[in-house]
C-alpha cells in the first residue's frame, strides 16, 4: 500500500467533488436571502479581518480562547504540510525535497513542532472540553470526534516521518534528529524492520483522515473553517445595529416568518457560527434559565434554511416555520425573551448578528399577527394614543418642573434641548433624577429649555418590541417637532432615548447632537463650572452599567469619571462590567413585561452588585434605576440604597 | 346573519377638565378614542364572525370627524362601516341618540340582510347613562341582555343565544332568542390589536356616511328638538373628605410616622 497515485487520485477526486457540493449546497442558500451591501470600507474591513480572524482579538478575550488560537495558527502553518501532502500523494515526485534545502529543511521543521503544538492543543481542548466545558451541552460526540481526527492527523504524520528516519542511517539520521525532533522521538518506537508498514500505514491514515475530516466540515459546526474568516470580512459595520425601516405601503407584508427574509449575509451568519457558547454565556435570558439562547436561534437558523432552503429555490413555499416549536424554528417564548442588550453581539468571535435577528421576528407577530404577550397591549395602545407607556394625560409631561417653573425651548435662545423622556416626566422615582439633573444644569449655567406637554416618547421601546408602525409615526412627529422647533442638541438622561434619538432618528433625516447627562456633568466639572464644594457621602458605590449607554454607546468612562469626582473614589466594579456588562432585565421592552420563566434578571444582577458590599448603587438609567431597586428590595437590602449619576452628582454640588 | 355593534367617538377622559367658568368640557386639544366598553362590543362581534362567517358592520351617530373611530373599527376586521351624521341629528340625548341608531339598524335589516344581534358597550365614557342600548332594543323590539360578560352559546340554527350576565355579586345565565340586543361589560373579551396590513387597507375603505335623507326621520323628533333631556350643569365636585399627607418620597418614614398619627388619632386602626 506504498502512496499510489492511482489509488489517491481517483479518492481525492471524489472526496474534494464531494465537499466543493456539500459546501455549494450551502453556501448556495444564502443567496436566497435579501440583498445587503457589505463591501463598503474595503481597507477597514481588511484591517478589521487581521484583527478579528488573524490576530482573534475576540477569541482571546476569553483564556481558553488561546487554545483556539494555537489551532488557528497551527492549522494555517499546516496548509502547507498538507498542500505538500496531497500534491506528493497525486504526483509522488513532487516533495518538499524538491525545493533547495534552505527552505525545505527549516519548513520541515516548523511543521515537525507545529503539529507537536496542535497535538498539545488539541488534547488541552479535549480536556477543557470535558472538565470544565463552556455549556454543559458542548460535550458532543462531534465536538471530540473532530479534536479526535485532528490528533490522528498530527500522530499520522509524525508516523510517517518516524517510519522514514527509523529506515535512516549515519549523517543523514543525525541531520533529521536534528531537523524533526519529534518526529525522531517516535521514530524509536518503530519496531526494526516495519519501517515500510508504518510509514504505508501512517500515510494512508493521514490521507484518510484528511478526506474525512474536508468532508465533515460543511456538515459540522466546524464549516467555521471557511465560514468565519469571510464572515468577519463581512461584518455589519455601523453600530449599534439598526433595525431595518419598513415602508408602510398596501400591498407590503411586515417583519420576517420566512428564512429568506433574511439578508444573504444574515443566512451567512448561521453556517458561521462554531457554538462557542460565549453568546450564550453572556445572554441575560439564557442565564436565567429563560428559552432563549442566542447560540440556539443561530443554530435553527441554519436548521431551517437547510430543511426551507431547497423548496424556497424552487419557489415553492417553506414547509417549515421560521416561528414555532423544534430544532428547526424559532420559539415565540425565545423571541420576546430577549432585552435587547447586545451582549451577544459583544461576545461573538466572528460578529455573528443573533440580537437583531429576533427584531423582524417580533415585527411579524406585532404587524402581521397581532401576537404577542398580554402585557403589551395597553402598552401599545397607550403609546399610540397617548405617547407614553403609562397612559397618562399628555398634559401632565412638564409637570415635574412644577417648582422649578417650566423652561419651554425657545429657537436661538436655548443651547439644549432637554428631552426629558417617559420615565423623567412621569414616573415618581425618575422625576427625582429629571429635578436634580434640572437643578445641576441650572447651577452650571447651562442654557435648556424643554418642550412640556409636546414632548412626545421616543418610541424605543415600540421599535426595539417590534412595533414598527406606531415607532415610525412617533419618529416621524418626533423628527418634525425637532425641525420646526430647530433643535439641535440634546440632553437626556434615559440612555434609551440617547440612542433612538441619536441613532434610530438618523433613518429619519435627522442628526442631532445628543448627550447624556453623565456625559454632560462629567463636562461641566472639568470645565469648571460645576464646583464640587463638599463630596458626596454615599459610602461605597458601585456603578452598574446600562446597555445601551454602554455596549450600544460605548459611554463607558464619563459616568466613572463623574463618580470619581463627586465621591473622591473610583467607583467600585461588578465582576461583568463595561463591554461585559449584564442587563438589568428591562431593555427591548422588557420593562413592561412580566417575567415568568426562570430566576429574574433584575435580582440576578441585584445579587451581583450587592456581592461588592456597597451602600449604594449608582446607574444612569431610569429602567436600570427601577429594576434594581426592585431587585434589592425584593432580596431585603434595604439600607442600599439605588441612586442615578445625577443624584450623586447633586449630593457633592448642590448639599 | 347581520350584527351591528353601535360604537361611540369620545374624548379621551383621562385628559378632559372641566371648564370652572363655563362647567363645560375642555375639549380644545383633546384626543378622541372609542369609547372603551365599545371596543369590546366590537370584538364580540368579530369574535362571532370569526366562528360563524356573520357579516360585522358598525354604526356610530356622530359629528363628520368620528369617521376616525371607524376607520379603527374598518382595521380591526368589520365590513361596514356606516357613520349617521347630519346636523339634525346634533345635540341628541340618549332617547333621540337610540331613535336614529334604531332606524338606521331597520334599514340594514330591511335592505341588507336580516340582524340577529346588535352589540352595544355598557354605556360612554363621557355620557355614563347607560340608556343607548336599551333605547335601540326597545325601539326594535329586540330582547335585550345587558352587562353580558360572556357568550356562551349561539345556535343561528334554533336562532337563539345564551350569555352570562355580570350583576352585582352574581352572574345571571340567560336564553334569549334573535335578535337580541347585547350591552357589553370589559370582561367578555381582549380587543383585538390591528394588524398592519389592516390599518393600511382602512385607510382607504370607505366609511359611508348617512345623513337624514338617508333615514328619513322626523327631524322633530331626532337631535336637540327630539330631546327632552336638558343638561344644565357640570361642574367637577368639590373633595370634601380625604387630605394628602407627607411627602412620601422625601421623607418616608416621616410620612408613615404622621399617617400612622392620624389613623390612630382618628380611631381608624384596630389596635
Amino acid at each position: 500500500m506504498t502512496p499510489t497515485p492511482t489509488i489517491f487520485a481517483p479518492l481525492f477526486i471524489v472526496a474534494t467533488a464531494l465537499f466543493i457540493w456539500s459546501c455549494w449546497k450551502r453556501l448556495s442558500l444564502t443567496a436566497l436571502g435579501k440583498a445587503d451591501d457589505r463591501l463598503d470600507n474595503i481597507g477597514q474591513r481588511i484591517s478589521d479581518t487581521l484583527s478579528y480572524a488573524f490576530a482573534q482579538k475576540r477569541v482571546l478575550a476569553k483564556p481558553s480562547g488561546l487554545i483556539h488560537v494555537a489551532i488557528f495558527w497551527c492549522f494555517l502553518v499546516l496548509m502547507v504540510a498538507n498542500t505538500e501532502f496531497i500534491l506528493h500523494g497525486l504526483f509522488p515526485a513532487i516533495n518538499f525535497a524538491i525545493l533547495p534545502d534552505s527552505i525545505s529543511m527549516p519548513l520541515l521543521q516548523i511543521i515537525d513542532v507545529v503539529s507537536l503544538i496542535t497535538l498539545l492543543a488539541v488534547i488541552a481542548a479535549a480536556i477543557r472540553r470535558l472538565v470544565a466545558p463552556p455549556y454543559p451541552e458542548a460535550r458532543t460526540f462531534e465536538a471530540f470526534f473532530i479534536l479526535f481526527l485532528i490528533a490522528t492527523l498530527m500522530l499520522a504524520n509524525f508516523g510517517v516521518n518516524a517510519a522514514k528516519i527509523s529506515r535512516l542511517q549515519g549523517a543523514n539520521l543525525n541531520l533529521f534528529h536534528h531537523i524533526l525532533p519529534i518526529s525522531s522521538f517516535f521514530a524509536a518506537f518503530v519496531p526494526a524492520g516495519t519501517g515500510k508498514l508504518v510509514h504505508d500505514l501512517s500515510w494512508w491514515t493521514h490521507a484518510l483522515v484528511l478526506l474525512l475530516f474536508m468532508n465533515l466540515l460543511p456538515l459540522s459546526k466546524h464549516f467555521h473553517i471557511i465560514t468565519a474568516i469571510p464572515n468577519v470580512f463581512l461584518r455589519r459595520r455601523e453600530h449599534p445595529p439598526l433595525p431595518e425601516r419598513e415602508k408602510f405601503e398596501a400591498g407590503n407584508s411586515f417583519g420576517i416568518n420566512q428564512v429568506d427574509g433574511y439578508t444573504w449575509k444574515e443566512l451567512l451568519d448561521s453556517f458561521s457560527c462554531t457554538e462557542c457558547g460565549r453568546c450564550q454565556m453572556a445572554c441575560p435570558a439564557d442565564q436565567t434559565r429563560k428559552p432563549l439562547n442566542p447560540r440556539g436561534v443561530i443554530a435553527q437558523l441554519k436548521h431551517n434554511l437547510m430543511a426551507n432552503g431547497p423548496l424556497l429555490k424552487q419557489g415553492q413555499p417553506a414547509t417549515v416555520p421560521l416561528i414555532g416549536e423544534g430544532d428547526a424554528s424559532i420559539s415565540e417564548e425565545a423571541i420576546w425573551s430577549c432585552t435587547t442588550c447586545g451582549a451577544c453581539l459583544q461576545a461573538c468571535p466572528v460578529f455573528i448578528e443573533q440580537m437583531p435577528k429576533l427584531i423582524p421576528l417580533r415585527r411579524h407577530l406585532v404587524e402581521m399577527e397581532s401576537k404577542f404577550p398580554e402585557e403589551l397591549l395597553n402598552l401599545f395602545e397607550n403609546m399610540e394614543g397617548r405617547s407614553n407607556p403609562w397612559g397618562i394625560a399628555p398634559t401632565e409631561r412638564g409637570k415635574w418642573a412644577a417648582q422649578l417653573g417650566e423652561r419651554p425651548y425657545e429657537a436661538g435662545k436655548s443651547e439644549y434641548l432637554f428631552y426629558v423622556g417617559c420615565a423623567g416626566s412621569f414616573d415618581a422615582r425618575a422625576k427625582q433624577i429629571t429635578v436634580a439633573t434640572a437643578l445641576l444644569l441650572d447651577k452650571a449655567g447651562v442654557s435648556w429649555g424643554m418642550l412640556g406637554k409636546d414632548e412626545k416618547c421616543c418610541g424605543d421601546s415600540l421599535r426595539r418590541l417590534g412595533n414598527e408602525y406606531v415607532f415610525d409615526k412617533l419618529a416621524k412627529e418626533n423628527v418634525a417637532l425637532f425641525k420646526e422647533r430647530g433643535i439641535k442638541k440634546v440632553i437626556v438622561q434615559c440612555p434609551h432615548c440617547l440612542t433612538t434619538l441619536k441613532n434610530d432618528y438618523k433613518q429619519y433625516g435627522i442628526e442631532l447632537e445628543v448627550i447624556h447627562h453623565s456625559q454632560l456633568l462629567l463636562y461641566l466639572v472639568q470645565d469648571g463650572r460645576l464646583k464640587l464644594p463638599k463630596q458626596a457621602d454615599l459610602g461605597k458605590l458601585v456603578y452598574h452599567d446600562s446597555c445601551y449607554l454602554g455596549r450600544h454607546n460605548g459611554i463607558y468612562d464619563e459616568p466613572r469619571e463623574a463618580l470619581a469626582l463627586a465621591t473622591g473614589a473610583e467607583p467600585l466594579e461588578m465582576p461583568r462590567n463595561r463591554e461585559d456588562g449584564f442587563c438589568c432585565g428591562a431593555g427591548g421592552g422588557r420593562m413592561w413585561m412580566e417575567e415568568f420563566t426562570g430566576d429574574r434578571i433584575n435580582l440576578v444582577r441585584a445579587a451581583e452588585a450587592l456581592e461588592q458590599q456597597p451602600d449604594t448603587i449608582c446607574t444612569a438609567c431610569p429602567y436600570c434605576l427601577t429594576m434594581l431597586d426592585d431587585g434589592i428590595k425584593d432580596l431585603k437590602a434595604d439600607k442600599v440604597q439605588v441612586k442615578d449619576i445625577a443624584e450623586v452628582m447633586a449630593e457633592a454640588v448642590l448639599r | 346573519m347581520l350584527i351591528v355593534a353601535c360604537i361611540k367617538q369620545v374624548p379621551d377622559t383621562t385628559q378632559v377638565k372641566i371648564d370652572p367658568v363655563t362647567n363645560t368640557l375642555v375639549r380644545e386639544g383633546i384626543p378622541f378614542i372609542m369609547n372603551p366598553y365599545d371596543t369590546h362590543a366590537m370584538e364580540a362581534a368579530l369574535q362571532l364572525k370569526d366562528q360563524f362567517g356573520c357579516r360585522v358592520a358598525v354604526l356610530s351617530m356622530g359629528p363628520p370627524n368620528a369617521e376616525a373611530t371607524l376607520r379603527k373599527a374598518l382595521s380591526a376586521g368589520v365590513d361596514r362601516a356606516i357613520l349617521l351624521s347630519d346636523r339634525v341629528f346634533g345635540g341628541a340625548d340618549t332617547l333621540a341618540t337610540s331613535k336614529v341608531l334604531a332606524a338606521a339598524i331597520a334599514k340594514l335589516n330591511d335592505e341588507l340582510e336580516p340582524v340577529g344581534l346588535v352589540i352595544c358597550g355598557k354605556q360612554t365614557i363621557d355620557g355614563d347613562t347607560a340608556q343607548v342600548g336599551p333605547g335601540i332594543a326597545v325601539r326594535l323590539g329586540y330582547q335585550q341582555l345587558t352587562l353580558v360578560d360572556k357568550v356562551e352559546e349561539l345556535d343561528l340554527a334554533a336562532r337563539k343565544l345564551v350569555v352570562s350576565r355580570k350583576l352585582e355579586g352574581r352572574h345571571e345565565r340567560v336564553q334569549a332568542p334573535l335578535p337580541s340586543m347585547l350591552t357589553v361589560v370589559r370582561e367578555l373579551n381582549r380587543p383585538r390589536y390591528p394588524t398592519v396590513p389592516m390599518r393600511l387597507a382602512a385607510a382607504t375603505a370607505e366609511v359611508e356616511v348617512w345623513d337624514n335623507s338617508v333615514l328619513q326621520l322626523d327631524p322633530q323628533t331626532i337631535g336637540l328638538k327630539g330631546s327632552p333631556t336638558w343638561v344644565s350643569k357640570i361642574f367637577s365636585p368639590e373633595r370634601d373628605k380625604g387630605e394628602i399627607v407627607g411627602d412620601g418620597y422625601a421623607d418616608p418614614e416621616g410620612t408613615v410616622d404622621l399617617l400612622l398619627g392620624k389613623l390612630m388619632e382618628k380611631d381608624l386602626l384596630p389596635l
